[in-house]
């Protein structure tokens, strides 16, 4: 374990963008999968809320290693409080829908398409 | 009076009758008494103008020519033509002046006959409108100093004798006449359009002045003597049309179906008397040659016409064939170099023409009263053989009318003794100098046939008996306003106006104020001088005059005893002489001739193009129709079936692809995220290739 640690506390240093990068892909990727699988509206959300902290960790990255510095920070801060306002819309709207429909699945609310 | 104000002056004369026409044409029948008083007034004024003109012209200026030009249109140099500008102008040498005076004093005195014969014509105020703006056309003739302005008013004189002769144009020979008058003048203006333009071309000038002092410097028309005397007998062309001279004399008689004052307008003073006053006016011009030519067509028609008038039964018929003989007595006078005598007898001859007109005018009157009044619409009021015995109940007119008979027959003391005295010496003198001995023979034949057939009128229609003695009683003379005109006109036939030597027109003011012009032709080409031609004359005079005294009195003792003392019947001879008769009654067979020749031969041609017209120029069209509608047919499938499948496919295209994108829009968020991750997935390995 000490090893492991040291290990991986030493490797730590070694920590460069491209491995945030790596890491805001995947949360991207599994937000975005999340998004297009899910058929409950609230999930969907939850899908949306990991894309954007994607988005953040990118800026972060790219704050600290990209030369954005405080700027990549306050946008940050930015989409955290636009993901909080989208979340309040959000779950607002899906409340609504769930009074006139029913039920949360996106599939079965598709009345705009005609 | 100055030398400005007499030209304003034969201006005035010129305009008087035109102003009277404007007004009469468009106010007429609003005026009272319907303008008649309007137009005679402006006539009489023009008259007593030009009177004063002629007076002063011949006794202040005799030798001098009175002018006022002004430039009509100037187009400086034309490329292709050169210069072009056109200057008019009016002229008063002595002949002009002399010319306006008889022309306005024959007007005058036709207008006044005319307020008596017309009085209850229904178009009244017309026809004195048409009168006023034939003497306007005729005085435009006269004064005019250049060919341009001459040619106008002849054209004018054509319309206007058309628009005269056809007054009463509901008698569909009266319609006729008019037309043929103007037609057949057409064709003899064609020749003088032609001659104009000849002399136009080489001159470029219309001025009568120039174009002589040209010829005179040594130019000639295209450089040759040739076309200068086809330039002269082209123009003669148009004398021949309105002179009435052979061969278009045809329309002359046949003019007869205008008004009775109207044909002596026409034979005295305007219309026919134009021909000559050309011929005198372009006399210089004239080449021996075209001369010649001009004296042998005078001669020929004087004696085709006189001939026919002999066996005429209509007495504006008979006066209508004299005037032609008359006529181309002058012609024949100009043309053998007898200018002064030409235009003398022009004068005389108005005088005595246009008063024989106003006297039978005068009986066909009273005839046609008296018939009207009886009822008689069967009874031909101007066939002489109706009439007879005139004399006792008409005795102004009888006497009258036998003053001009005897002035035209050559009668001493009369005018027309003087003139035609001195054409005859003309002739014989032309025969010395050239040897043409055929134009005094039929010069002196003439006279004597002259003197018969106007003799024979006077006997048939005034001496005699009456055939129908009740209707005699009725016949009385004509009133004050027709039998004026006629005395003063019978005392103009009187030598003393001439000349007061009775038996030489010599020592005459005519003669001193009318001089032959020198000729300004080529001296090869010109016709004898002035002064070998007078020497000849003068040697001419007493035999001329002796021969034509002898050959007038034979032909008015042939015509006393045929017709008065009845010792030869004419019936016998015309019977005798039945292929002559028959001849001379159907005019020589003249208007049967141009019937057949000229009239059908156009109805030939005719034919001929209608065919052409229904089928070359129908079928053209037509086919061209066809063309056009297989055409249309063709572009019509092409427009169905090509342009519109474009549309369709089109269309067709769009709603297919529409049909397949819409699949696309499934209405489940999911799935358009899907593809706009897709999307800019795409994107970027796009633009990442880049």
């Amino acid at each position: 374990m000490d090893v492991f640690l040291k290990g991986f506390f030493s490797w730590l240093p070694n920590v460069q963008l491209v491995h945030f990068l790596i890491v805001s892909a995947i949360l991207f990727s599994l937000g975005m999968y999340g998004i297009v699988t899910r058929k409950n509206a609230i999930l969907v959300l939850m899908g949306l809320e990991l894309v954007l902290n994607a988005a953040n960790i990118n800026f972060i990255a790219f704050s600290r290693y990209g030369g954005l510095n405080l700027d990549g920070q306050v946008a940050a801060i930015f989409v955290i409080i636009l993901a909080a306002a989208e979340a309040a819309i959000a779950l607002a709207i899906v409340l609504n829908i769930y009074h006139r429909f029913q039920t949360v699945n996106i599939d079965e609310v598709s009345n705009l398409k005609e | 009076m100055s030398h400005d104000l007499l030209i304003q002056l034969s201006i005035a004369t010129l305009l008087l009758p035109l102003l009277g026409f404007a007004l009469l044409i468009f106010f007429g029948k609003r005026l009272p008494r319907q303008g008649d008083w309007l137009e005679t007034g402006s006539i009489s004024i023009s008259l007593v103008f030009a009177l004063i003109v002629m007076v002063q012209k011949l006794t202040l200026y005799p030798d001098q020519t009175l002018t006022l030009n002004f430039t009509w249109v100037d187009f400086q140099n034309v490329p292709g033509i050169g210069p072009l500008k056109i200057v008019l102008g009016f002229s008063v040498d002595n002949l002009a002046a002399i010319m306006t005076a008889v022309v306005a004093l024959v007007s005058t005195a036709v207008h006044f006959f005319s307020i008596g014969y017309m009085h209850d014509d229904v178009r009244y105020s017309r026809y004195f409108a048409f009168l006023g703006f034939f003497s306007f056309s005729m005085l435009m003739i006269v004064l005019a100093d250049n060919l341009f302005l001459l040619y106008v008013g002849w054209e004018l004189v054509g319309i206007s004798s058309y628009l005269l002769i056809g007054h009463w144009y509901e008698r569909k020979s009266a319609s006729d006449a008019a037309i043929k008058a103007f037609v057949v003048n057409r064709i003899g203006d064609v020749g003088f359009f032609i001659g104009i333009n000849i002399l136009y071309a080489t001159f470029h000038t219309f001025g009568l002045k120039e174009i002589f002092e040209g010829i005179h410097s040594g130019t000639l028309p295209y450089g040759s003597e040739g076309w200068l005397t086809a330039a002269g007998v082209l123009i003669f062309c148009g004398a021949v049309g309105k002179s009435a001279q052979f061969p278009l004399h045809v329309w002359l008689p046949d003019a007869m179906e205008g008004p009775t004052p109207v044909s002596a307008l026409i034979h005295a003073a305007t219309m026919v008397a134009a021909g000559v006053y050309l011929l005198a006016r372009t006399f210089p011009v004239m080449t021996a040659e075209a001369l010649t030519i001009i004296a042998y067509v005078g001669a020929i028609t004087a004696f085709i016409s006189a001939t026919i008038a002999i066996a005429q039964n209509d007495i504006k018929k008979v006066l209508a064939y004299s005037t032609i003989s008359q006529l181309g007595y002058m012609v024949m006078a100009l043309g053998v170099g007898a200018y002064t005598a030409g235009f003398f007898h022009l004068v005389t001859h108005a005088m005595f023409k246009a008063g024989l007109f106003l006297g039978s005018g005068s009986v066909i009157y009273a005839l046609h009263q008296v018939l009207h009044h009886q009822g008689d619409h069967q009874t031909d009021a101007q066939d002489i053989r109706n009439m007879g015995g005139l004399k006792a109940k008409m005795p102004v007119t009888f006497w009258t009318f036998l003053m001009y008979t005897l002035a035209i027959s050559g009668m001493p003391l009369t005018s027309g003794f003087l003139s035609k005295d001195e054409i005859l010496a003309g002739t014989l003198a032309f025969n010395g100098l050239t040897g043409h001995v055929f134009i005094p023979i039929v010069g002196f034949l003439v006279a004597g046939l002259t003197a018969f057939y106007m003799f024979r009128l006077v006997i048939l229609t005034f001496l005699g008996e009456h055939k129908d003695a009740h209707r005699l009683e009725h016949i009385h003379e004509s009133p004050l306003v027709l039998t004026v005109p006629l005395i003063v006109l019978a005392a103009l036939c009187f030598f003393v106006f001439f000349s007061f030597n009775p038996f030489s027109a010599a020592s005459g003011w005519v003669a001193h104020a009318i001089v032959r012009p020198e000729s300004v032709v080529p001296v090869s080409v010109a016709a004898s001088t002035a002064e070998t031609f007078e020497e000849a004359l003068h040697h001419a005079h007493i035999p001329a005059m002796l021969m034509s005294l002898l050959a007038a009195g034979l032909g008015i003792v042939a015509a006393f005893s045929v017709y008065y003392w009845k010792k030869i019947s004419a019936d016998a001879v015309a019977a005798r002489l039945r292929f002559v008769h028959v001849f001379l009654l159907n005019k020589w067979g003249f208007d049967d001739l141009y019937n057949n020749v000229v009239v059908g031969g156009t109805h030939v041609f005719t034919a001929v193009l209608r065919w052409f017209d229904d089928t070359i120029v129908d079928g053209l069209v037509n086919g061209s129709g066809s063309v056009t509608k297989l055409t249309s047919f063709v572009s019509g499938r092409f427009d169905a079936q090509a342009v519109d499948g474009l549309v369709n496919l089109t269309a067709y295209v769009s709603g297919a692809s529409g049909l397949i994108l819409r699949k696309f829009q499934t209405g489940k968020v999911q799935t358009y995220i899907v593809f706009a991750v897709m999307g800019v997935m795409i994107f970027y390995f796009v633009f990442r290739l880049f």
